[in-house]
């Protein structure tokens, strides 16, 4: 298969406006990915899907990740002018990262037999403009996914043909992969609490006294 | 009836019984169970009915697919939150006298399953579990010891009395409360009449 960066500069002589971002991922596994611009998603995917050297007709795997506003510390080496002598002095710089939700979706191709090509893309924020557009056009497999990173994540896929929870019931109003979700309280029996289940009985048993 | 006169008579070719007894009796050999299954503890449910172990020799072989003509209920497997609305109302659309197995640590607990914020923590929060199975998914034959259990449960109902079985009882109710779906969890989120969570001596 192609480097990403050839992908990446093919895709982007193929689809006018279309601005993509590798992401590179350090560990072992390597498994670096395309960041698409929401505009031209779908456009890329079919490209991708259609294109004879890629070829990628089978979405294997389609998730969301949720990313909440966090706050990313660097060390900085800066100049300052202490007691008169210029000296370099390391600074801690904070810098608040805004929370967004994302989705990643896994390509192979079966009749090429290469993969996986690995796209995300981001929503502006985790409230209201949580909306991307969807790949199902391009991949049926992606329906159900979404559907579920729709029930679990809470992103609203634009073009899906079907958008509605799939393993939550319709009333249900959470979104329980997001790392802000609050499990229903109902932990007033165990046997034998212990780490996290622990803290959440002694939480439970807090309550039960005050009321 | 004194058992010493019983089998004294019987010794003598009189046989002698009693309306509970042969009510009892008739009840606990055809137990017809309805047939669902939620997840791997079903495959297991399935392999008891089938020849090597042989369900049909307790003369509950017929798998029921209708609720209204079945009088067993084994609760096979998870239960989600999603489910349970449904579970309850199959429970509660099947004619007395009924009973329920819940088979699997997920029926009767949650199983491994428990922290997670979408199962059900045991089936028993909503309808009167008669026997408990534990074991993740547990074998055929511990649904076989499971069902000899509820006959020898069937076989001591008393038809009258104090003590008498709960379909006897007009006082018993023989429908619950389904729960609805609610924005966080169910609601309710047990039903108090069936169960309530066991009272914990907590340290000093």
């Amino acid at each position: 298969m192609e480097a990403l960066e050839q992908i990446k500069s093919r895709v982007e002589a193929a689809v006018s406006g279309a601005k993509l971002e590798i992401i590179r991922n350090d560990s072992p596994s390597g498994q670096h990915s395309l960041l698409l611009d929401n505009a031209h998603a779908l456009a890329v995917a079919k490209f991708l899907r259609d294109d004879a050297e890629l070829r990628l007709d089978y979405c294997a795997n389609a998730t969301g990740v949720d990313w909440p506003e966090a706050e990313l510390t660097e060390k900085i080496r800066v100049k300052k002018i202490v007691d008169g002598v210029e000296k370099e002095v390391e600074e801690v710089k904070k810098t608040l990262r805004p929370g967004y939700l994302e989705a990643v979706y896994h390509l192979y191709s079966m009749e090429k037999k290469h993969g996986p090509v690995i796209l995300r893309f981001r929503t502006e924020n985790r409230t209201d403009k949580n909306h991307l557009p969807s790949l199902t056009p391009a991949w049926r497999s992606a329906e159900f996914q979404e559907r579920e990173i729709f029930d679990l994540y809470g992103i609203v896929f634009d073009g899906h043909p079907d958008l509605r929870r799939i393993l939550m019931w319709d009333e249900f109003k959470d979104f329980p992969m997001r790392k802000d979700y609050v499990e229903p309280d109902d932990y007033e029996y165990e046997p034998t609490p212990h780490d996290e289940v622990l803290e959440k009985v002694k939480q439970h048993q807090a309550e039960e006294v005050k009321a | 009836m004194d058992e010493g006169l019983k089998s004294e008579l019987q010794k003598q070719g009189i046989f002698t019984t009693t309306l509970e007894d042969l009510y009892n009796w008739g009840r606990k050999n055809s137990v017809w169970p309805l047939s669902f299954g939620l997840a791997c503890c079903a495959i297991e449910m399935i392999s008891a009915s089938m020849a090597r172990y042989d369900l049909a020799r307790f003369g509950a072989e017929v798998f029921r697919p209708s609720p209204r003509q079945a009088d067993l209920m084994i609760v096979a497997g998870t239960v989600t939150k999603k489910m349970a609305p449904q579970v309850v109302r199959l429970y509660n659309q099947m004619p007395e006298p009924k009973y329920v197995i819940a088979m699997g640590a997920c029926a009767i607990s949650g199983g491994p399953f428990k922290q997670g914020y979408n199962v059900l923590k045991g089936i028993d929060r909503y309808i009167p579990v008669d026997v408990h199975i534990p074991g993740c998914p547990p074998r055929p034959e511990a649904l076989l010891h499971a069902f000899m259990t509820l006959q020898k449960m069937i076989d001591k109902q008393k038809l009258t009395g104090k003590d008498r079985a709960r379909h006897f009882d007009p006082e018993a109710p023989s429908e619950f409360p389904v729960p609805k779906f609610g924005a966080h969890d169910l609601e309710p989120t047990n039903n108090p009449g069936v169960w309530q969570p066991p009272v914990l001596a907590r340290g000093v």
